[in-house]
This record gives structure tokens, sequence and C-alpha cells, in this order.
């Protein structure tokens, strides 16, 4: 079905003449500039008013750039895999990863926060007057963050965070680039190339968002350790993007654009990833979980220890329930996968439940922990405590809820509302999509067996 | 003459288009037991031959949740009442260490639902069909797309059926045996 053979692709004028292939002219600018507004304005309110303005903005960064990340990787797997069937949503999620430079920018506030965010290790054996390195004799002398130190250390975060902008936006930029430099020329080698420069792409994404998870996230506990995190966090932020893609579609569509182009197919097909990669967050975390559970070793376990006080016993008992039981159910059934209401309701909860993750990252490690770390506090049995957990739940959720700021969803709401504003921009500025993909033609008409 | 010994009629077409075609004016015409033969998945035929869903799901689910109950029944008898085992200050039931057979279980449950269902509702193994007896159905599998009317349909008529289906394009348009 696909038109490779030919010299140049058949366009979306031959194909579906009745499709719009871009934007009219001012169509959408309010909801963009509206979304960006609500976005600064929240953020800002929080930065005031947050009592932990950088946890929740922290909650809220790595939510959204899972979003763009996701619609990275969503890009350039289509491209290795040489997809017919979301050809025509592929302009839309290059529009996405477009975000990233955004995001670049949007990390400044984690700069910022930097010595709040990992206090834990950002002066690790400085004596907190002087700034001087503490002696290996001193009793405050922590051996795991020293051996560490090479790795944990100021310059070298800011270095690394830098690589990983570098080859975030610089894929994200090449990826869009071509294809839209596609819609001029027809050329089907483009596809071919792209399809090339995938590979290696996604092998330096895989790397650099499992230390960029490392980096921003699983050192807030700087003792802890899981090799697994990585792609924990990419699961969550992976399936995030279907939610956020489904639904920007869908307002698409409301709008009257890419209507006949994003088909039920499409959005079932969407849905069956939302759906795939929700449970693959279960599976990461819960192989996360029950490996570390059933070795019960204290350097270990003090991770979910943190998680089982202080009332986020109960974020872990809905994260089971709202990340996994319920949108299992839900989602099972083809009918509502197919169903543009059920897609969206699904959708809407998802993005809420992937904050919440987030918010179970993040916050629980904000408090200080004893210099020693391992050994001292984290000798909980963690047996003991799941049925704990279970029986204590509404007491629980009244301790996370206590704890809970307004900012720890509304930066969320936030920069989510901001990005979407930006890529809404990004969507207005080029074609819908890609109209001269060699592909095009068997988006157009793709159906589920 | 009677239908009863009768198993169908078959027609012959050249491309996935045209037997896609065929299909679509076969069904539009009434007939409801009409069945396709193709030498690879073409897409959107079930619809053409207005094919309602598939009924495989539901018996995978059955038995995937067979499967969830058995692995979580087997390891609480053998590990909370049959034998119990104190490991690691682990509780004898302690469900965590127990998902990962449930899930597997319920994998392979589903898995094998998944293909013996497929057989069963296809009613294979079996080891002759009358239509085989088509002069030149061997091609179905090379590059050569069939057409079946099935006697059981109400609305067959091996004369009008056969006549019907030459008008929409169909070659070597054969009577089957049973």
């Amino acid at each position: 079905m696909t038109a490779i053979a030919s010299n140049t692709a058949r366009s979306l004028q031959d194909l579906a003449p009745t499709i719009t292939a871009k934007v009219k002219e001012g169509d959408l600018a309010k909801t963009q500039m509206g979304l960006m507004a609500v976005g600064a304005v929240l953020l800002a309110i929080a930065f005031f008013s947050g009592k932990h303005f950088y946890h929740s903005y922290l909650v809220a960064y790595m939510g959204v750039l899972g979003i763009c990340l996701g619609a990275l990787f969503f890009t350039m797997v289509q491209h290795i895999t040489r997809a017919g069937w979301s050809v025509t949503l592929r302009r839309v999620t290059e529009n996405t990863a477009a975000a990233l430079p955004l995001m670049a920018v949007l990390f400044l506030p984690i700069a910022l926060g930097f010595n709040t965010l990992f206090h834990h290790w950002a002066h690790a054996n400085q004596d907190p007057v002087t700034h001087a390195l503490l002696a290996e004799t001193d009793p405050k002398f922590d051996q795991v963050l020293a051996g560490k130190a090479s790795y944990l250390n100021a310059t070298s975060f800011f270095v690394r965070a830098a690589i990983y902008f570098a080859i975030w936006i610089g894929l994200a930029v090449y990826f869009r680039g071509k294809s839209i430099k596609q819609d001029e020329t027809g050329d089907p080698a483009i596809s071919l190339h792209l399809s090339r420069v995938a590979a290696p792409g996604l092998l330096l994404f895989a790397l650099s968002v499992t230390f960029a998870a490392f980096d921003w996230l699983m050192s807030l506990d700087p003792h802890w350790f899981s090799t697994i995190f990585g792609v924990a966090y990419f699961a969550g932020g992976f399936m995030a993007f279907f939610a956020f893609t489904i639904l920007l579609a869908r307002y698409l569509g409301k709008q009257g654009y890419l209507k006949e182009a994003i088909t039920t197919e499409h959005y079932h097909d969407l849905g069956k990833f939302l759906f795939t990669f929700m449970v693959f967050w279960t599976y990461t975390n819960f192989s996360q979980y029950m490996l570390i559970w059933y070795a019960n070793l204290p350097e270990e376990t003090r991770w979910f220890e943190d998680r089982l006080h202080h009332g986020w016993g109960s974020v872990g008992t809905i994260l089971i329930v709202g990340h996994f039981l319920l949108p299992f159910a839900f989602l099972l059934s083809r009918h509502v996968k197919r169903s543009s209401v059920g897609l969206a309701v699904g959708s809407i909860f998802l993005l809420v439940i992937h904050c919440i993750d987030m918010q179970f990252l993040v916050l629980p490690s904000q408090g200080s922990h004893d210099a020693g770390g391992t050994g001292e506090k984290g000798h909980g049995n963690m047996t003991e405590s799941v049925s704990y957990t279970l029986s204590h739940f509404g007491e629980d959720l009244g301790k996370y809820t206590h704890g809970l700021c307004w900012a720890d969803f509304g930066c969320f709401a936030g920069l989510l509302a901001l990005v979407a504003g930006f890529v809404l921009w990004n969507v207005r500025r080029t074609n819908l999509v890609p109209i001269r993909d060699p592909r095009l033609a068997e988006s157009l008409h793709f159906q589920n067996i | 003459m009677a239908n009863t010994n009768k198993w169908g009629v078959v027609a012959e077409f050249d491309s996935a288009a045209a037997i896609y075609t065929a299909a679509e004016k076969t069904t539009a015409q009434g007939y409801t037991h009409v069945d396709a033969y193709t030498p690879f998945p073409v897409h959107g035929l079930d619809r053409a031959l207005r094919q309602g869903p598939s009924h495989l799901g539901w018996i995978v689910v059955c038995c995937g949740i067979t499967g969830i109950c058995l692995a979580q029944l087997m390891m609480y008898w053998m590990n909370a009442v049959d034998y119990p085992i104190w490991v690691s200050g682990k509780e004898p039931y302690a469900w965590p260490s127990t998902i990962p057979i449930t899930f597997e279980l319920m994998v392979l449950l589903s898995g094998l639902g998944a293909v013996f269902g497929m057989f069963g509702l296809n009613k294979l193994p079996r080891l002759h069909h009358p239509i085989f007896q088509h002069a030149t159905f061997w091609r179905a599998t090379d590059d050569r797309f069939f057409l079946a009317v099935e006697a059981k349909d109400p609305k067959f008529d091996s004369a009008q059926t056969t006549r019907f289906l030459e008008s929409i394009g169909g070659k070597n348009v054969a009577i089957v045996e049973d």
C-alpha cells in the first residue's frame, strides 16, 4: 500500500481533498494564549504561596517532561518500525516533542532550587559552617555519599543536564524539521533516512532518560538505588503522553481539524497504547517493589519505608488501585477504547494519577535523613508494613492530604497548561499532518482487524 | 432437487480488491452464510462479509480469570495450609511473592485459551473440508481468492446463487457437494 517506489509521494490534497491541512490563520489563538496565561499564573501563584514550591515544581516538571519525552520516543518508534497507521498522528507528536526546548528553559527553577531539592547530597561531607570537607574519622562523615561524590556533585549534575537537553532537543528538532521538509519536497528518501536515524536516536534516548531519572528523581534520596528506576519513570511518562495526545487530538477534532484524518481506528490504537503502558508502569514498579521487599535489605527498603509512613502508604494503595486495577478494568474493553467519551475520561483520570505518581516519587524524600543513612532508620520490616498500610488507609489518607500543598497539583496543572499552549502554538504553525509522507494513504485508510 | 447433499457454491476471484467488492455485493444481496478463503489476510474483509465480533475474547478472559484463581488457590493451599513455612521473615502466605506466578499462570491459560479456543471456533483440526473438491481451490494458498455461499444459507438456491456469483465477476463458479 505504500508509495515508496514512486519518486514523490502523493499529497494530502490528492488523497483526501476534504481534510484541512492547516489551522486557519488566527484560529485556536485564544485557547493557546488562554492555556499559556493560566499556566503562567498558576506557576507564579505557586512560587509565591506554595509551602514547598521547588518540590511541587519538580513533581510537575517530571510529570510533564515525561509527556514531551514520550512524544519524542513515539515519533522515533514510528520511524524505526516504518509504521503506516500513525502517520496522521505524527505531526501532533512531533509538535509535542518540540516543546522540549521550552522544557529546557523551564528547568531553570530546578537549577535555582538545586540546594533545596538535592540537599541530601549537594553539600555532602561538608561542614555546614566552614564548608570544609569532613575528615573520614568524623562521626558525620557519610561513606556512601563519599563513594558517589564523583557522580553526585553540582558540576557534573549540570553538565549532564546540558547533555540530556542537547540530545532531546537535537532529536526533536531534527525529526520535526525533516518531516516538515518532506511536506514541501515529498521526497520518500526522507522517510527512509529518518528510520535509520531513529535507531541511534532511540539508544541515546534510552540512556539519557534513564540517567535523567536517576539525577532528578532518584538522587532525591542519594543512598537509595534501583536499576529499573529509569524504565519505571519512562513507563509512567509514556502512558501520560498517550493520555495527552488523545485529549489534544480530540480537542483539535472538536475544533473541526483532523476529524477525518484521526479516526476511531487511530483512537482505538492510542487507547491500546494507553492501556499497555499503564500496565507496563505496574509491571516495572511491581518488579522494583517485589525485589526490594523480598531481599529486605536496609539500604534498599529505606525508600519504601519513607513511602509507608507519614500517610504515604495510602498513596501507594491509591496508585495500585488508580494506576492499575481501576483503569485495567475500565480500558480493557474495545468498546471503551473506541468511545470518545470513555477514552477521554480514562485519559483525564490517568493524567491526574500520573501527577500523584510523581508526588509519590518526589515528596516523601524531602524530609531530612539521618546522615548515616543505611541502618539506623531503614530497618522496617516491609511485610509488616503492607498489612499495616491496608488497615490504616483512612488515617493515612488524612495525613497525606494534610501534608499536601495545593501546588502539588496546581504546579502540574499549570505546567501542563503552559506546555499544552506551547504545543498548540506549534500545531498552528505547521501542517496538521505530514501532508506528503509516503505512508499517508495507508494511515488515512487504516483499520483495526 | 433438495439442497441436503450440497455444501455450497464456490467462486474464484483474481485479487484482494475483487473479492472484497464481491463479498460486499453478496452480503448486500442478503446472503448470510458467506465465507472467503484468501492466501493472506485482507483488511476489512470481515466487515464486508458482515461477520460479527469474534467470541474468542470471552474465552480468553474466562481462561485468564481461571488462571488467576488457580494460581492463588494453589499457592495459598501449599504455603499456608498444607506446609506452612516462614521464609526470611515473610508470612507463609505473602501476597507479593504470589504475583509473578499468578501473572504467569494467567498468561499461560489465556494463551492456551486463545489458541485452542480459535481451534474450537474454527472446528479444527479436521482432515477434510467439502470446499477442497473445488477444482482450483488449491490456489487459495497461492494467488487466488475464493468466495463461498453455503447451502445452509436460507437464501441459497444452487442455480440462482451460481448465476449471481457469475454476475459479480466470479470465475470457475461450481456447486460443491457435501
